[in-house]
């Protein structure tokens, strides 16, 4: 298997993928921004739709329209009810773009479900290259502000107390989970990228108790995920997406029961 | 005589729709504890603003001496989003109050310091417990050790006792009021419970509507109480 140069970059990339996931998804949880993440896909959806249009990679139209669009929610801020509605607006006029961009560009439709859910052959070495530099990118960032972004999102009161610059650091981690966004759609595609962003973290909360552990037990389950599916992808040819939603799935709830049990 | 380490003078603050501060003056001493009190809506929270400089006054100056960087403030507020389902320890959560650029991991020193906190606040033996599996007195007792982590000059208790049961109200004070005494460490007590203003303040602020008035707490009387209550 491992012998195609397609499923070389496949796995790299799947493996730059569940790790950066794995990392941003504990915040993702511990800021409740499940939603928005999904929205951010969608917006995704729209820009490499738009990127296509323009003949550009599908990639850098999704990081234009992504790095764009969380600028504007974080400045969006103010109240989350009002946030909540605006987000959904800006979803809806995100897919009804990238249909739009898809249809003017006159592309066939497997480019399209390439897009939606995501492929394991469309990955070239050059994708995989970028994919990396963003990756690094976005950790080399969160290690840095790493303190900030852990007070911040686990107890924002008591940030806010401490005086820490809380409005720019959401603004900094909208760019970092636009960036990621942006890098886990190359494979599981731009509607199943909340399952890699939300769904390991949700299900690390419930086995460990410090912020480095769960990112530690997030990144693990993402990497099973990940490598698990892209196998049985390979062995069975069905879509890499619907078995990594499978195992995710199954981590969480088998969280749940754990807790259960343990309560 | 004792420094000052907080000076109000004629402070005012005003709402666009209403008048909450009015004329406000007093002088706070190292080492004082202040209980605040007051029925709801007479401006303890808005004070409290002000002094953490979330707020700028309408009129009037609120000055830390000899300056705002010389007294750190430690807070503690009522209420935290905290679940039960909320994940981590007791001893991480106390630790995030280590907020800097760099280092991701606590040093030894960070990690001496932590420990310190938690056993000075007697949460040690629990350190390992989730925050969102303790109980509400431990959760503040928590709130209170992640707020001293930092050796602040000034601690400010806003209403975080409301919550408790008597019991644990009392133990958290008791504690408060230790650390106030062993480390001199001035202490502001936001409150609408007058009994225990009494029991552990050193002095008091009454805030009424459009007046407020201030002593030894000895002078705080239930006739006083009900006269400013009702004036």
């Amino acid at each position: 298997m491992l012998s195609y140069p397609f499923m070389q970059n496949a796995y790299m990339a799947g493996t730059l993928i569940a790790i950066i996931s794995g990392i941003m998804g504990v915040f993702v949880i511990a800021r409740n921004m499940s939603f928005l993440t999904h929205t951010l896909s969608e917006i995704g959806f729209a820009g490499a739709a738009f990127g296509i249009f323009m003949g550009w990679q599908p990639l850098n139209g999704m990081l234009l329209f992504t790095t764009i669009s969380s600028i504007g929610v974080g400045e969006l801020g103010a109240k989350s009810s009002r946030r909540e509605n605006s987000i959904t607006a800006i979803s809806a006029l995100a897919i009804g773009l990238g249909i739009l961009f898809l249809s003017l560009a006159d592309s066939n439709a497997s480019y399209a479900t390439g897009i939606l859910f995501g492929s394991v052959i469309g990955i070239s070495r050059a994708n995989v290259v970028q994919m990396m530099i963003l990756s690094i990118s976005v950790l080399v960032v969160v290690v840095v502000i790493y303190r900030y972004l852990k007070f911040d999102s686990f107890d924002p009161i008591g940030a806010q107390v401490k005086g820490l610059w809380t409005r720019t650091l959401s603004v900094i981690f909208l760019v970092l989970l636009a960036f990621s966004v942006s890098v886990a759609a190359q494979i599981v595609g731009s509607l199943l990228i909340f399952i890699l962003l939300t769904l390991p973290a949700a299900a690390a909360k419930y086995f460990a108790h410090t912020v480095g552990m769960m990112i530690s037990v997030a990144v693990v389950f993402s990497l099973i995920g990940v490598w698990l599916g892209l196998y049985l992808s390979y062995v069975t040819n069905w879509p890499v997406s619907f078995f990594i939603a499978v195992i995710e799935v199954l981590f969480y709830f088998s969280a749940l029961v754990y807790q259960r049990i343990r309560a | 005589m004792t420094e000052s380490i907080l000076q109000l003078k004629h402070l005012s603050f005003a709402f666009p729709d209403k008048q909450v501060l009015n004329d406000l003056s007093y002088d706070l001493k190292r080492g004082d504890f202040l209980s605040i009190v007051g029925e709801n809506g007479v401006g303890k929270t808005t004070l409290m603003r002000l002094v953490l400089q979330e707020l700028k006054p309408t009129s009037g100056t609120l000055e830390f001496l000899p300056n705002r960087q010389a007294v750190p403030v430690g807070y503690v507020p009522q209420f935290r989003n905290v679940d039960a389902e909320y994940p981590l320890s007791i001893q991480d959560f106390v630790g995030l109050n280590f907020a800097k650029i760099g280092l991701p991991w606590l040093t030894a020193k960070e990690r001496r310091r932590v420990n310190e906190i938690l056993t000075e606040t007697k949460l040690f033996d629990i350190r390992r417990r989730p925050l969102g599996q303790a109980s509400g007195g431990e959760k503040q007792k928590a709130y209170l050790a992640q707020a001293l982590l930092d050796r602040p000059r000034l601690l400010i208790l806003d209403e975080s006792t409301a919550s408790l049961d008597p019991i644990a109200k009392t133990e958290l004070l008791d504690l408060v009021k230790q650390i106030n005494e062993q480390q001199q460490l001035t202490v502001i007590f936001v409150t609408h419970d007058i009994p225990l203003a009494r029991r552990y303040g050193d002095h008091y602020l009454f805030l009424s509507p459009g007046h407020y008035e201030a002593g030894n707490i000895s002078e705080l009387t239930n006739e006083k109480v009900g006269a400013m209550n009702n004036a």
